[in-house]
């Protein structure tokens, strides 16, 4: 039993489009209330067709999605209600004001005008100076903004955010990471999908790794990055090498800055990882060392193990 | 919210979101049509009409103006409802219609009343402009208001589908282009179908235009080439039959959800 209820329950759901292209295998996955879940995956790994099956976008072939409880298909109005959506394409209604189609957006949800709500989304998004301009005059970075607040109009408690930060410059993707943090501390449960690992590493609570429609794990980040993470051992010595001395032979060392380093990759979590062998065999090697540090692989290195190891 | 009830503020959301396209596209969505309905009076009703014989006992200027507004309302509804619902498909907003919570029902009252509220708004204008060219009664004016209503919503059902249909803007232009303005000259707006040979009229009584236009100049004149109540028939005929598409569009995903 988890602590956790879930926001979103996503039960067998199978996509085969018409055109016989199976763009999600049977995908089972829970997002908890309050989390901020990242979806991580190649592109045309699945990643906008789960989102758009449990947004009412795409029709699922097979399976169950509960929002908040509900099911998106036999009560998709209260199932709705609860969500918003930022999708990965920019588009927006060109020739509307910033307030119009946020104002817009609120109504379609059945909201009653709040223009006090509506000022506190836009100034949040820094849109309030620019919310009598027409959209097709912003940038690109604003009209992601715009995006955004149009989501949060019918104040959502659960946001899909596609790829929210794809083009947009590391000022707007840092504010961007702060609204994000903002929206879960007021209980909003979070579900992004991004191509910026860094992003995931930087915001996620939970990942999940999808590649060919599969879904191939979801994890803690931490829990994740423990299980799969290699550490990595980095010897810098005085002198260039031109090989691994003999000494150090029996280790599985690699070169690396022109010689001047010798990497030892380990698990750091296992009960014999060589380690000890190692700096023993390096005291008695002889070798000059000028530093020793260690680091951990990055969830970049995670990642791109585990799609390329899946099927 | 009006969970478990009609989202009456959804609907009003879409409404009010295409009436202000009107107001802000005025030159095309109103003046446009006026001015060119306004052209068909002076060379067909005034500067001809004045040359040519009475139409059933109504002079040649008033007889086209039945016609003239309903050529104007059919072509202004599908335009106006085609291009209101292809428009965020072509530029992909229709995400957010399709992720809110309304039902198939409220996107079209939205999108199909808005479509019809302008065209409305146009026949009264145009019918106010005849005015102004030539002098006519309209006998039966709950009647004209009637068929006023029924083809716009209708026409703009039907435009909606279109827009549905339609992948490129040349598919949203072609059904106007080549079956809807044809059947409308061809369906008695210039004329009366009793002036044709006996073959024709036969064969002008397949064209669904004939009913709308003999109803709607029956209200004015009293007179008609097609029953009124065979002209009422045919168009709420083609309105249930449009309802049917839409519902089938909305049932199946239909060009909107893959």
């Amino acid at each position: 039993m988890t602590t956790h209820p879930a926001a979103v329950s996503v039960r067998n759901v199978t996509k085969t489009y018409a055109s016989g292209f199976t763009a999600l295998q049977p995908v089972d996955l829970d997002i908890r209330s309050g989390e901020i879940f990242a979806l991580l995956g190649p592109n045309g790994a699945g990643k906008t067709t789960l989102i758009g099956i449990i947004c009412g976008i795409v029709n699922a072939t097979t399976g169950v999605v509960l929002a908040d409880g509900h099911d998106v298909v036999t009560d998709f109005r209260k199932a709705r209600s609860k969500i918003g959506l930022v999708p990965q394409e920019l588009t927006t209604d060109a020739f509307e004001t910033v307030l119009a189609t946020v104002t817009f957006s609120r109504g379609l949800f059945g909201k009653r005008a709040d223009p006090a709500y509506v000022e506190k989304v836009l100034r949040d998004l820094s849109l309030w100076d620019r919310r009598n301009s027409r959209i097709m005059t912003l940038s690109g970075g604003m009209k992601r903004r715009v995006m955004i607040a149009k989501a949060l109009s019918h104040e959502p408690r659960i946001l899909f955010l596609d790829e929210p930060t794809a083009g947009v410059d590391v000022e707007l993707r840092r504010d961007m990471w702060q609204m994000v943090r903002g929206l879960r501390a007021s209980g909003v449960t979070i579900f992004l999908t991004t191509h910026y690992i860094e992003e995931a590493e930087e915001m996620a609570d939970r990942i999940g790794v999808i590649n060919g429609g599969r879904l191939l794990l979801v994890e803690d980040k931490a829990a994740l990055m423990r299980k799969l993470g290699t550490s990595h051992l980095v010897v810098t010595v005085r002198q260039p090498l031109a090989e691994i001395p003999a000494a150090l032979a029996k280790f599985d060392l690699a070169l690396a800055a022109g010689g001047t380093e010798l990497v030892y990759s380990y698990d750091a979590h296992a009960d014999d990882n060589g380690l000890a062998a190692l700096l023993h065999a390096l005291n008695g090697s002889g070798l000059a060392v000028a530093n020793l540090r260690t680091h951990d692989s990055s969830l970049e290195e995670i990642f791109v193990n585990l799609v390329h190891k899946s099927p | 919210m009006n969970l478990g009830a009609v989202n009456l503020l959804a609907i009003r959301a879409i409404y009010l979101f295409e009436m202000s396209r009107m107001w802000r596209t005025l030159l095309q969505s109103i003046v446009s049509p006026v001015i060119s309905t306004s052209l068909y009076f002076v060379v067909f009703g005034a500067a001809l009409g004045s040359r040519m014989k009475a139409v059933d006992g109504v002079s040649y200027g008033a007889f086209i103006v039945p016609g003239l507004i309903m050529l104007s309302l059919l072509t202004q509804s599908i335009a106006n409802a085609s291009f209101g619902i292809y428009f965020p498909k072509f530029t992909g907003t229709i995400y957010e219609i399709l992720s809110a919570p309304v039902t198939a029902g409220e996107i079209v009252l939205g999108y199909v009343g808005a479509a019809a509220s302008k065209s409305l708004l146009l026949g009264l204008i145009i019918l106010a402009t005849a005015r102004m060219f030539v002098h006519f009664g309209i006998a039966h004016p709950g009647v004209m208001v009637l068929f006023l209503v029924l083809t716009s919503a209708t026409f703009s059902l039907f435009g909606f589908i279109i827009g549905i249909w339609a992948d490129s803007f040349e598919k949203l232009n072609l059904t106007p282009l080549l079956i809807v303005t044809p059947l409308t000259f061809l369906g008695g707006s210039f004329y009366s179908i009793n002036m044709l040979p006996p073959f024709w009229r036969t064969v002008t009584l397949f064209n669904p235009v004939v009913y709308l236009v003999s109803g709607f100049r029956w209200s004015f004149f009293g007179a008609s080439d097609v029953s009124i109540r065979a002209s009422l028939g045919m168009t709420l005929a083609f309105m249930v039959l449009c309802l049917a598409v839409v519902r089938w569009i909305f049932a199946t995903g239909y060009r909107l959800k893959p």
